[in-house]
């Protein structure tokens, strides 16, 4: 059985200073969001805004995602739908084989993530070659990205050094980040110049004009696109927005919640192939339909993947992505998951205290922490809590149904406890490994209260 | 049925009761009292050049001491000198040598630093992207306070592309640490004319 | 005013000092306070589980421990916030509406139904305050750190009210302490590397106590606190209020 979150973040925490580097540099993300977002007076009125910009979107998708089709059609797109990550990753394999495409580059989209594009092209002997900074060395060193915007913060820049003096000779012990930023440069500079195909993901689609926008500050994306002879653009359709205009709101709201910047270095407005190119769209359902009519956790499709959930988590920033063995992780990655199996994801929504520290972040409201709590009950009735758990809680339910039997349970746990501690303080109490058992009082506060209180029938 | 009708029965059976959109009111969004001087003080803070100038004279020098010394420069803005059309069918690797680019742009916005750039101002898409250093130049009454007021005036999908731009190239992808100049331009001059 | 005690079962196990002080302080305050003496608990640790089908029993004992109150007390933003939200009896339906309409974390009362604006107490010591997270965001009882909204703290309101004592805020006011109900044993690496970061904060200012509104995160906290053999002490802010009421 694959391991699950509590298992991975307890070999993770087990580096304690590293543990310790991680949350730390996490938290400092997440206060340069606090430091933007102070910084407009609307901020939440903006979040309001967005929020009900997706809610709305949701609510007439089929007809948006028609118009977008037929105007991206008009200006020399073209379009493909996929079902799922299957049929996404053969689509662009067709096109791949028709233009016997060779050299590949992409810019970040979780959505290919998602879709193990890079492991099914490379099965089927074809290289793709990740061109963010963060996604290229985490491509080097066969990992996936911790981290849905900073995909190596998981990584020293010691880390970092040796990978790339293993890949790219760079100086051995060489960990100045200029320096290996260069290195970065020179090495990708080359790729995207002979470059065939470029594949991007698509922050915003956008109904009303047919066009999407590409968000970068390394500008790789670009680089790709506008070398390359074929462009592909991966997007799940929850990406559209209705019109150009919104992209305002969005564009507000996704840097700054992101890493605390006004807006990325390079906002790409793409709206028909240069000419000689072709352009070309694959629109992705994988689930999302069906998380669309889950009452309960649609509205986690407004998500637009920022990663303000994730630096806000104090149980991500300290167990990291890669406990959450999935391509989304964090707190958003644990309500969208259980919809793509629920199986292999019953862990995620336990992996988290509930704090609500999410939801407030999140600049499109979702109720993260809502919708945590009610795929709990979700994951309980489908039958993937442990039957050990089950029987606990049914034995506690009955228990606390019933006020004698409650009373008497208390007593004799704290009899037990003040008599033979050694029942309890031992290893096989969780509790009890790094903490000490709160101190059994002779009486409980009822037993304090027919004695002292004063008291009514 | 295709792919393509399954999902969007799918999503037209599970889509919720419409919901309208949200009026957007400009009068409730921030703005400044110099909107130069917030544009400058953004862009700075991301590693731009920000600088004021009453005329083009300075800059047609530039352009011109750059093309008589041989450095691969393009130039695509008329009002300083000739405009360098054919790099319109220059492929990758001859524009990979490219130096320097004089791009004009069509709005600033001083929330966040950003130029507006059509493709029909770049010449080529590739232009403001491979060129190692950014020469941009707007006008300082196209400023406007916030992306709401830019999305007012541009008109996102007239051309084939565009992008805002803002700054240099840059990652924090080592450490957090802020490095400037990734895989776009190094470094970005804008010259704001009064 | 009629005024029901809701004694989580914890506190009414392990730290009965905590319902006491808050019994106290109530009745000092001037109010008609009644414990019902059948009630055991609110359903929170198998709702949280996954197990909210399973809580049944346990809602309609609350509702017939706590209807035909003014308002219902309890010193825990958790257990409140819980009932607030999810409580439901269907033989009584408009009985488990008015009980989610009037119960309230004891902070909350005070400042908001008794408006208290000043407290005969001494606590002349160091005291961080925890801000427990259900209280802090379901209930809304001080601002957070990540909303753009005015500044406010119910508790922090009620402490300045105290004779000799002296706040000190933590570098992170608002994170979460990682007790997380039963997060803290099946996630017990995270939560106990939570509760160690808290105190190293608070231990950073030097403090004599730590004190917040959930029983539930204090004893998460003490119980890191004690193995660690620190000097610094946990107390319920009930039993601060009523110090020497």
């Amino acid at each position: 059985m694959a391991a699950k979150h509590a298992e991975l973040a307890e070999k993770f925490i087990a580096d304690e200073p590293r543990t310790d580097w991680h949350d730390e540099t996490l938290w400092f993300v997440r206060s340069k969001r606090d430091k933007a977002a102070h910084g407009l007076p609307e901020w939440e009125q903006l979040r309001e805004w967005g929020s009900q910009i997706k809610n709305h979107t949701l609510s007439n998708l089929s007809n948006y995602l028609k118009e977008f089709e037929e105007n991206a059609i008009a200006n020399g797109i073209k379009i493909h739908w996929a079902a799922d990550g299957d049929e996404h990753n053969k689509i662009i394999h067709d096109i791949i084989r028709k233009h016997n495409i060779k050299k590949i580059v992409k810019s970040k989209s979780m959505l290919t993530e998602e879709c193990h594009l890079n492991e099914y092209l490379q099965h089927n002997g074809i290289e793709v070659v990740d061109t963010d900074l963060g996604e290229r060395i985490v491509q080097f060193r066969k990992e996936p990205p911790s981290h849905i915007v900073l995909p190596a913060i998981h990584l020293k820049k010691e880390d970092v050094s040796a990978t790339f003096h293993e890949h790219l000779q760079t100086e051995k012990g060489n960990n100045d980040p200029q320096y290996l930023t260069e290195a970065a440069r020179q090495h990708l500079r080359n790729k995207f110049v002979e470059s065939d195909l470029a594949i991007t993901g698509v922050n915003f689609a956008i109904a009303e004009t047919g066009g999407f926008v590409v968000c970068t500050n390394e500008g790789n994306a670009d680089m790709g696109a506008h070398t390359a002879p074929v462009h592909i653009a991966c997007m799940g359709f929850e990406k559209l927005i209705p019109k150009a205009e919104h992209l305002s709101v969005f564009l507000r709201l996704l840097a700054r919640s992101a890493t605390g910047q006004p807006i990325t270095t390079y906002s790409s407005h793409f709206h028909r192939p240069r000419p000689g190119q072709e352009m070309h769209i694959v629109i992705v359902d994988n689930g999302r339909s069906r998380q669309l009519g889950r009452e309960d956790f649609r509205n986690s499709l407004k998500c637009i993947r920022c990663a303000a959930c994730f630096n806000t988590c104090p149980v991500y920033r300290r167990s990291g992505g890669h406990s959450y063995h999935t391509a989304v992780a964090g707190p958003i990655g644990s309500i969208l998951n259980p919809n793509l199996d629920m199986k292999a994801n019953a862990d995620l929504p336990f992996a988290s205290t509930l704090c609500g520290s999410c939801s407030n972040v999140c600049p499109v409201k979702i109720n993260i922490h809502e919708q945590l709590w009610k795929w709990r009950q979700v994951i309980s009735e489908e039958g993937y809590a442990a039957t050990s758990k089950k029987v606990a809680m049914e034995g506690m339910s009955f228990v606390l149904s019933n006020p004698k039997l409650y009373r008497f349970a208390g007593k004799m746990g704290r009899g037990v406890m003040k008599l033979f501690p050694f029942m309890v303080n031992n290893k096989l109490n969780v509790w009890f490994k790094q903490r000490e058992m709160p101190e059994p009082p002779k009486e409980s506060f009822r037993d304090w209260y027919l004695k002292n209180g004063k008291f009514k029938k | 049925m295709s792919a393509k009708e399954n999902i969007l029965n799918a999503i037209a059976q599970n889509q919720p009761e419409l919901i309208p959109l949200p009026a957007i009111d400009l009068d409730s969004v921030i703005d400044y009292e110099d909107l130069y001087a917030q544009f400058k003080l953004v862009l700075e803070g991301i590693g731009g050049k920000v600088e004021l100038i009453s005329g083009l004279a300075e800059l047609q020098e530039e352009l011109k001491a750059d093309k008589e010394s041989g450095s691969f420069v393009v130039n695509a803005i008329g009002a300083l000198g000739d405009v360098d059309n054919h790099v319109v069918s220059l492929s990758a690797s001859e524009l990979e040598k490219l130096e320097k680019a004089y791009v004009e742009g069509t709005i600033g916005v001083a929330e966040n630093g950003a130029v507006w750039i059509y493709e029909s101002q770049m010449i080529n898409r590739l232009v403001p992207f491979i060129c190692q250093h950014l020469v941009l130049v707007i006008e300082k009454k196209n400023i406007v306070p916030t992306l709401h007021h830019a999305y007012e005036i541009i008109e996102a999908g007239r051309e084939g592309f565009g992008a805002f731009i803002a700054g240099p190239s840059k990652t924090a992808d080592i450490e957090q640490s802020l490095v400037i100049g990734a895989h776009g331009a190094r470094s970005a001059r804008i010259y704001v004319v009064e | 005013m009629k005024i029901a005690l809701f004694i989580p079962c914890y506190i009414d196990q392990f730290y009965p000092n905590v319902g006491i002080a808050t019994l106290q302080l109530l009745e000092k305050l001037g109010c008609d306070v009644t414990f019902p003496l059948e009630q055991t608990c609110c359903g929170q640790p198998m709702a949280n589980s996954g197990f909210a089908s399973l809580s049944k029993g346990c809602d309609a004992n609350f509702v017939k421990n706590f209807s035909g109150f003014d308002y219902i007390v309890a010193p825990s933003g958790s257990c409140v916030l819980h009932v607030k939200e999810h409580l439901h009896d269907d033989k009584n339906p408009n009985e488990a509406l008015q009980i989610r309409n009037t119960v309230y974390e004891l902070t909350e009362f005070l400042t908001d139904i008794l408006k208290i604006k000043n407290l005969n107490a001494s606590f002349p010591y160091k005291v961080g305050l925890h801000n427990s997270c259900h209280g802090q965001r379901g209930l809304n009882l001080s601002s957070m750190s990540e909303r753009m909204l005015p500044e406010f703290s119910k508790a922090e309101e009620l402490l300045k009210m105290v004779r000799g004592i002296e706040l000190r805020r933590p570098e992170r006011n608002d994170e979460c302490c990682g007790f997380g109900g039963t997060f803290c044993v099946f996630e017990e690496a995270v939560s106990v590397k939570m509760g160690k970061d808290r105190i190293s904060q608070h231990e950073a200012n030097d403090v004599d106590y730590i004190t917040g509104g959930d029983t539930s995160c204090l004893m998460h906290l003490e119980g890191i606190l004690k193995r660690q053999e620190s000097k610094v002490k946990i107390i319920h802010i009930a039993e601060i209020l009523n110090s020497l009421l």
